[in-house]
């Protein structure tokens, strides 16, 4: 795969990808990190230091919530499974999405449109109320959520990975490459494969901020992740009960959350500029 | 073309989910006695085999019959009409809002393509698509109606119009930047197009070549969102009426599934069902309307 | 001279300090019609667009342009909205690209009307109707309220050029207003340009030296921007002053003149009997190739032309196995050929190779040059050593003209002609006996042009390399084919050597393709038009296919399909072509 010098040069160069990718990866290392190194622990309970502000008195970054649990090493604790249960769920539907699509797209003609009545059919269903009537009806669960968000979010990278398989599939050197007698495995590797991938890197990228928003979106309605264990979710969630006492509760992991998901935002737009211009003569 | 099909989809489906619970809607808290739960579940026609069930379930839609709950005195069909108006006027105002906004704004930054102006909108675009609306509504109740004071955040307490003005705002902004976003992406399109510039050649000017020569066009993605948006819409209302405590169906649909109110559950789901497959439709008639090509196909 | 209608001062364009257009200064008169001619990338749309001020922010513009005392340049948009279309228009290339597909026909002639205050309401309508109805448009009642996708290419451009005129402009700046559309229909709409222009100055741009000398008084030419010729049209082509004149005019096509070509062998290659192609269509059978014959010999060049339509890149498409023919046999060195170019065995599949006309698409964007022209290796010799496929790879390159640097080149960064010659060497490196080429010259410029065509021949006088050879382009035909081939609606209608064909053409359509074509010698004599265009192959004529454009056309020929028969030394389909032979 010749997916080198110049693609890599452009992902360097272009500000937006580099910026907001820098962003992502310094907060997932201190979500990492951070907990390690603080003396409190995400779990222990002070109830002599309960809604305390953020400031240096026992390390407390960013204060203490109801119970008087740290909130900086708690928040850290949500960043890190937002952050996993979206890339997981991300991958998911990528899995299934890359597949759906490439299949429909590749074989064509009433299998294709079949495939994507189907696709269509789903689209028209709110999900997230079934996502909600799963969640009550089976308990809470993680490997639930990831299923639920990869869900919904396969869809959209079906449509997309058909879309360009369709449009691969008419170009010449796909012709060109099957009249030489390339063997099918290697059409699929050296020239559709290469043409994909860059923009399933960028639906990846944008599939990610809106698994992070169903996971939150799930754990604010206290169906998602459960106590002791948190999210960024659950801490907005906790931090609207608390916001007139004591503001930063929501303030912090609300900001942290929206700074994250446009970080993805902004980077998935990036990227997509970058393979653009790859394509583009 | 197909809204039946995908309506008979969703209804079976979270027939099938409800109706696969381990234990009925009665087996919850406390255990009733084996006599009193029969003639529950006989009421409620539980002790038929599921088809059914689905079967008698489906003959009462047809009629217009949701059925009762299992937890209020009031049946499905009055929860509904108790609840839908203020769900309907928040939503259907955030929606109003959202298309006129998103399509200024769209239009605005794609005319001033790469200005000041242009980057700045993309910019609030995106945040806006980026900040959850459970973090968008609390912030603007923490701002406007508890530290400025100018909005009551409360619904129940204040009876005025003033009361519409957060959760509309709050349920419309992620909608807006999106709208704003696939407008002035397709405006720019349409902007750069083969045709446009013969309309400029022909000194159309910029006001009668956007109105005639590219509204049209540049319409057309914002028509296909509109089954997507108002699921996002319905969605987001879950969180505005339990931010805000507006007792309407995303709070109902909530509060029923916490207590497995199922009937209840279903309803609220077909209705919204129903809804997002009828806007689907309308975005397919108005996409013919709009495109020639589709329409004499 | 003096009253020019347009004078245009040292036009400089330049795009981040690099001019395109360099110092560009002439004149037009009123009603004087003017070509500009000159390679892709000579600056000749610069102009135009500058003229007209189309052109994006990014382009720094010097010099000035005056149209009857009016500034062109540098003013504001607003002001500039008053002169278009009431001084200066504009055609442009591609009509499909051009109309707006979202709004009616009539509507987009209105607009022009009102926003100038030209007319309104009724008389706006009539107005409309009145402009298509003089640029030859059937039934403008009917075409007003129609969608630009429910006309032909030729309508289209005939809409536009009524769109251009409707404002009664003193300039019409007409870009490549042809080169979009089938020799047939360009001739038509040339015809209808210098009818309809009677009042008003043209400026045409063209690369096509025959189309400026058949309607232009006067013409530019133009070399990277800068004018390195201007003059009387008569003048220019008789004695050329400037070298680059001189070698596009060698460069255009003289049909009259019999090519040197090396003689083809008499064994056959490639012999198609019976094929037929169909695709399904609206629920119909759209019957693209009806039945062809043919039998392709070592070291030969057949060309298959004929207008859009007429199943051309269905038949070679079909030879190759990419699309499945539905009837016919197929013999490759006497071997049957599976339809499905994937049942074919790997050893024929090397034998037969093709050009494509898009020279980027047939390119993969993520291969480098070297990858790109290697991979038939890697399939077909396996073996081959690092520094031997290496060499073979940098010799075909050679070859067409590019030298061993373009290797780590992506397709990006290869310009159209470049790319089209990677593509060529790509076909060549397996040594195949048979290449199609489907259009495979249109996108490059003359000079690139004549190079590549330089190297087909090379390669075939060295290898009997045998060749299908689509285009549209006759010119390029005269000089490279052994035989023609012409098809009209999936049937040939007339087969003959080139020299035949080109000196005595029986049937009428083949008659109406040459006439058509521009011949770059303005003291010509200009033949008739052909009318019509091309049928829907959906719902083909009854009887002789051609017979509803046919000005020969008799009662007969509206009820037999003629087949395809012996006449002299040609093998034709038409009822009357004895009588043409013995005329002729």
């Amino acid at each position: 795969m010749s997916f080198e010098g110049l693609t890599l040069t452009r992902l360097a160069t272009n500000r937006t990808v580099r910026v907001s990718g820098g962003i992502i990866a310094a907060i997932a290392v201190v979500a990492i990190v951070a907990p390690l190194l603080s003396p409190n622990h995400y779990m222990a309970v002070n109830f002599e230091a309960v809604l305390q502000p953020p400031g240096l008195a026992g390390l407390h970054l960013f204060g203490t919530d109801d119970l008087g649990r740290d909130q900086f090493v708690r928040t850290m604790m949500g960043v890190r499974v937002t952050l996993v249960v979206a890339i997981v769920a991300s991958i998911v539907s990528l899995v299934i999405g890359v597949i759906y699509g490439a299949v429909a797209g590749y074989v064509g003609g009433r299998v294709d449109a079949v495939m994507m009545r189907f696709v269509d059919t789903l689209y028209a269903m709110p999900f997230i109320f079934f996502v909600i009537l799963l969640t009550v009806i089976f308990e809470r669960n993680f490997v639930l959520i990831f299923v639920a968000i990869g869900a919904i979010n396969w869809l959209d990278m079906a449509r997309i990975v058909r879309g360009q398989t369709l449009s691969l599939k008419e170009r010449p050197f796909l012709e060109a490459a099957r009249l030489t007698g390339v063997p099918t495995m290697a059409i699929i590797r050296r020239h559709i494969a290469p043409n994909l991938i860059g923009i399933v890197i960028v639906y990846v990228t944008l599939t990610i901020p809106q698994a992070i928003l169903v996971e939150s979106f799930l754990s604010f309605l206290g169906l998602g992740i459960q106590e002791p264990e948190t999210s960024l979710g659950s801490l907005v969630d906790l931090g609207v009960d608390h916001m007139e006492s004591s503001p930063w509760m929501l303030i912090i992991p609300g900001g942290l959350l929206a700074v994250i998901l446009l970080c993805f935002n902004f980077l998935g737009d990036g990227l997509r500029d970058v393979f653009d211009a790859r394509q583009s003569r | 073309m197909g809204a039946v099909p995908t309506l008979l989809l969703v209804i079976v489906l979270a027939f099938f989910l409800v109706h696969s619970v381990p234990g009925g809607p009665f087996d919850s808290e406390r255990v009733l006695p084996p006599e009193i739960e029969q003639v529950l579940l006989e009421r409620y026609d539980l002790d038929d085999p599921v088809p059914v069930q689905l079967a008698k379930y489906l003959g009462n839609l047809l009629k217009g019959d949701f059925g009762p709950s299992y937890r209020s005195t009031l049946n499905v069909n009055q929860i509904i009409a108790q609840r839908f108006p203020a769900s309907l006027a928040i939503g259907g105002l955030a929606m109003t809002l959202a298309l006129a906004a998103g399509l200024m704004l769209g239009t605005w930054a794609a005319l001033r393509h790469n200005s000041r102006l242009d980057r700045v909108v993309t910019g609030l675009a995106m945040t806006g698509i980026s900040i959850p609306i459970f973090v968008v509504a609390p912030a603007l109740v923490l701002i406007f109606a508890v530290y400025l004071n100018w909005l009551p955040a409360g619904w129940t307490v204040s009876p005025g119009p003033a009361k519409y003005v957060l959760p509309v705002v709050a349920l419309a902004l992620p909608q807006i930047a999106y709208i704003t976003r696939l407008t002035r992406a397709s405006m720019i399109d349409v902007l750069q197009s083969g045709y446009v510039r013969t309309a400029r050649a022909q000194g159309l000017g910029t006001a009668a070549i956007v109105r005639h020569h590219a509204l049209k066009p540049a319409l057309l993605p914002v028509v296909s969102y509109l089954g997507p948006a108002i699921a996002g819409i319905l969605t987001g209302s879950v969180v505005i009426e339990s931010v805000f405590g507006i007792p309407g169906l995303g709070e109902g649909f909530v509060t029923a599934a916490f207590n497995r109110d199922y009937l209840q559950v279903m309803g609220i789901v077909v209705l919204y069902a129903a809804l997002v497959v009828l806007l689907n439709l309308l975005a397919d008639v108005l996409y013919g309307l709009l495109d020639p090509r589709v329409r004499y196909e | 001279m003096s009253q020019a209608i347009l004078e245009v001062d040292s036009l400089t364009i330049a795009y981040d300090g690099k001019p395109v257009v360099d110092g560009l200064t002439f004149e037009v008169a009123p009603a004087e019609a003017v070509g500009l001619v000159g390679e892709s990338g000579s600056g000749k749309t610069q102009t135009a667009l500058a003229l007209m001020g189309l052109l994006p922010a990014t382009a720094h513009v010097r010099g000035s342009a005056t149209l009857g005392g009016e500034k062109l340049l540098g003013r504001a948009e607003a002001e500039l909205d008053a002169l278009r279309a009431r001084r200066i228009a504009m055609v442009f290339q591609d009509p499909s690209l051009a109309l707006n597909p979202y709004l009616r026909i009539g509507k987009q002639l209105r607009l022009i009307l009102e926003r100038h205050g030209i007319a309104d309401g009724a008389t706006a309508t009539r107005r409309a109707l009145d402009a298509l109805a003089s640029v030859g448009l059937p039934d403008p009642d009917r075409q007003a309220r129609a969608f630009p996708h429910q006309l032909s290419g030729g309508m289209r451009q005939r809409v536009m050029i009524a769109a251009a005129l409707i404002g009664e402009p003193d300039l019409l700046i007409a870009d490549e207003p042809t080169t979009a559309l089938d020799v047939t229909v360009q001739a038509q709409i040339l015809a209808l340009l210098e009818e309809v222009r009677k009042q008003t100055a043209l400026l045409l741009i063209t690369h096509d030296l025959g189309v400026v000398a058949g309607h232009c008084e006067r013409m530019l030419v133009l070399e990277h921007g800068r004018l390195v010729e201007s003059g009387p049209t008569e003048r220019v082509f008789a004695a050329p002053a400037h070298a680059h004149t001189e070698a596009l005019i060698a460069a255009h096509p003289h049909l009259d003149k019999a090519p040197a070509l090396s003689r083809p062998a008499a064994e056959e290659l490639l012999t198609l009997d019976g094929i037929r192609v169909s695709y399904r269509a609206h629920g119909s059978r759209l019957k693209a190739v009806n039945g062809v014959e043919l039998a392709l010999k070592k070291g030969e060049t057949v060309a298959i032309v004929g207008e859009s339509g007429s199943g051309k890149s269905s038949l070679v498409r079909a030879v190759l196995g990419l699309v499945p023919a539905d009837a016919g046999r197929l013999c490759f060195l006497g071997e049957e050929l599976s339809h499905e170019v994937s049942a074919r065995e790997t050893a024929t599949r090397r034998e037969l190779q093709m050009v494509f006309q898009d020279p980027l698409g047939s390119l993969n964007p993520q291969m480098r040059v070297a990858s790109i022209v290697a991979e038939p290796l890697d399939v077909h010799e396996p073996g081959l050593s690092g520094t031997d496929r290496r060499r073979k790879v940098v010799n075909r390159l050679e070859q067409v003209g590019l030298d061993a640097s373009f290797v780590e080149r992506f397709p990006h960064e290869l310009s159209g002609g470049q790319a089209q010659r990677v593509a060529i060497a790509r076909a060549l490196v397996l040594a195949p006996s048979v290449l199609v080429c489907d259009e495979a010259l249109a996108a490059l410029d003359g000079s690139v042009r004549e190079q590549v065509l330089n190297v087909l021949k090379d390669v075939q006088a060295n290898t009997g390399l045998a060749i299908l050879f689509i285009s549209h382009d006759l010119g390029v035909v005269r000089t490279l084919c052994h035989r023609v081939l012409v098809m009209y609606l999936g049937r040939i209608v007339e087969l003959a050597d080139n020299d035949v064909l080109f000196s005595s053409p029986l049937h009428p359509y083949t008659r109406a393709l040459l006439d058509a074509v521009p011949v770059a010698d303005p003291t010509a004599e200009r033949p008739p038009v052909l009318g019509g265009e091309v049928p829907s192959p959906l719902s083909p004529p009854a009887g002789c296919a051609f017979h509803p454009r046919c000005p020969q056309a008799v009662e007969d020929c509206r009820q037999h399909a003629p087949g395809l028969r012996r006449v002299g030394a040609t093998d034709v389909a038409c009822l009357r072509a004895s009588e043409y032979l013995a005329k002729a």
